[in-house]
């Protein structure tokens, strides 16, 4: 698959990936790699110069077109400021048409499972970074995703807060089980959430190394301070430093 | 997702809200923004007053306060009709502004085309002075306060229009990613979340137009009373000023300032009512 902008700056070239269901995948590179870019294109925001995206698993929608529910969760919060937490959470089924008491509900058990409960009335100015950031992972869970696609989601929040955060996607990702696409720069935050690392270098973007982190699940802590994160963080770095010098 | 268990409740707590401390009903720190202008003000018609009795100063040249409050009261009934129909204009002036001038800007925010062509007619209208084109107005147009309003409704649009086109245009981006992502329709984007994020500027130029509206409508007002065929408070000031009953002239000053001044109130209380739970211009700064 390639993209290539109306500027002619070429984004991605020949970039070849599988997605299995219930991966947990992280696209690792330097800025300017067109990660964010394939993500936006497996979101359907932007379309592929060339080649295609296959959905073989995909329930197929009204239109005959094979479409996985996806949820996308942006660098920032992105949430209405104008709106409760809650009322941002049940947005995407508001869109749907769903009814208001249903897609409270739904809306009201989504911020529960990101630890918000309690929280449903709060404005997003009343509420910090991370709980701005756990609404808005609520926001992409609400709909019972199959893919949810995250562009940097800690990036902008603190090591503590994201440590917090790492843990709570991990334990809702292995309890409901849908495919994740997960942007990120950190090697050590690749490596301990993902299946798999894929590498990525820039101009043109493509893929370098796919990189299979074997480590059993759940994940903690310990696994954080062990000499296999260690030795894994290691492998991946020195593949990004040849990624980046490439 | 229906066997979901929760993850434990976070334990940051969200922002507390300040303690305001009261006095008489108001916040300690809303006291000094109504004092201090009341002190300033009232010293001010002091100095007025006493300066216009030790100086005999006569009331055709400079009346003082207390004989303008006296005009005011004596001449309450003929000064009171004339403000209501210059606030009958004004009013109407500012509704049809907002309505159309909000009308306009989400024309203009659904296709990029009409902006193109519409925009730059609407500055047009805007950079005219309606001194100039008033008198056209009131020859065209049969009916006085017809031709009144239009005059006022063409001064008071242009600030709603441009702001409120800025406002529509300005929704974030990431959150119309998010919108097309969820197969939003136009009509969804539009209400959910196009006029939301508009609603700052528009009331922003909502309240610049307040202020406008009055204006206009006094102007036209202006215009059309050297024909003698108004009633409103421009034209008790022509007409005492014709008469040399400066008193008076300087009570419908008042009046007309009065009204511009409750306007420019009554909207931004309007404002803060509406924007006060999220947008920062509403919410008050802590420490």
């Amino acid at each position: 698959m390639e993209k290539r902008f109306r500027n002619g700056t070429l984004a991605l070239r020949g970039v070849d990936l599988d997605i299995g269901r219930g991966d947990f995948l992280s696209l690792l590179g330097p800025s300017g790699c067109g990660k964010s870019t394939l993500l936006r294109i497996l979101a359907g925001l932007i379309e592929p110069s060339a080649g295609s995206l296959d959905w073989p698993m995909a329930v197929h929608d009204s239109r005959g077109a094979a479409k996985p529910k996806l949820g996308f969760v942006f660098q920032e919060p992105t949430l209405l400021p104008w709106a409760t937490a809650l009322a941002n959470v049940a947005l995407p089924l508001r869109l749907e048409g769903m009814a208001r008491s249903e897609r409270e509900h739904r809306a009201a058990t989504a911020l529960a499972r990101v630890g918000l409960a309690g929280f449903e009335t709060a404005y997003p100015r009343a509420l910090s970074g991370g709980m701005k950031m756990r609404v808005s992972i609520a926001r992409a869970l609400v709909t019972s995703p199959d893919i949810l696609l995250m562009d940097e989601p800690f990036a902008a929040l603190d090591e503590i807060t994201r440590f917090r955060l790492n843990n709570d996607l991990l334990s809702i990702w292995q309890e409901a089980g849908f495919t994740v696409v997960f942007v990120t720069h950190s090697v050590f935050e690749s490596v301990y959430l993902s299946e798999r690392v894929v590498v990525m270098a820039a101009r043109p973007g493509r893929v370098v190394r796919e990189i299979a982190i074997a480590a059993p699940y759940p994940r903690d802590e310990a696994f954080r301070t062990s000499a296999e994160y260690a030795a894994l963080c290691r492998t991946v770095s020195l593949c990004l430093g040849e990624a980046i010098a490439a | 997702m229906s066997e979901a268990i929760a993850l434990p409740r976070v334990e940051e707590e969200a922002r507390p809200r300040p303690a305001v401390r009261r006095v008489l009903g108001l916040s300690r720190d809303a006291w000094p923004r109504i004092l201090m202008p009341l002190i300033i003000g009232i010293a001010s018609l002091g100095a007025w007053e006493t300066a216009v009795r030790v100086n005999e100063v006569p009331p055709w040249i400079v009346p003082a306060p207390s004989v303008i409050w006296a005009t005011l009261l004596r001449d309450w009934h003929t000064l009171s009709v004339s403000l209501w129909i210059t606030l009958q204009i004004t009013f109407a002036a500012l509704a049809s502004a907002a309505g159309l001038g909000l009308l306009l800007a989400i024309l203009f925010a659904q296709s990029k085309w009409i902006e193109l062509s519409l925009f730059p007619y609407a500055v047009v209208l805007q950079v005219t002075p309606i001194v100039a084109i008033a008198p056209l107005i009131i020859i065209w147009v049969d009916d006085v306060r017809l031709a009144l309003l239009i005059c006022a409704w063409i001064v008071a649009f242009f600030p709603i229009l441009s702001n409120t086109t800025l406002g529509l245009n300005s929704a974030d981006h990431n959150l119309r990613d998010l919108f097309r992502l969820y197969r939003a329709s136009r009509v969804q984007e539009l209400f959910l979340l196009r006029l939301p994020a508009a609603m700052p500027l528009f009331l922003a130029g909502l309240r610049i137009s307040g202020g406008l509206a009055l204006i206009g409508a006094i102007v036209a007002e202006f215009v059309a009373g050297t024909g003698g065929r108004s009633s409103g408070l421009a034209y008790r000031i022509l007409e005492a000023g014709y008469q040399l009953q400066i008193p008076r002239m300087f009570a419908a000053l008042f009046l007309i300032c009065v009204t511009g001044i409750v306007i420019f109130l009554v909207l931004g209380f309007v404002q803060h009512l509406l924007l006060r739970h999220w947008h920062e211009s509403a919410v008050r700064r802590e420490g």
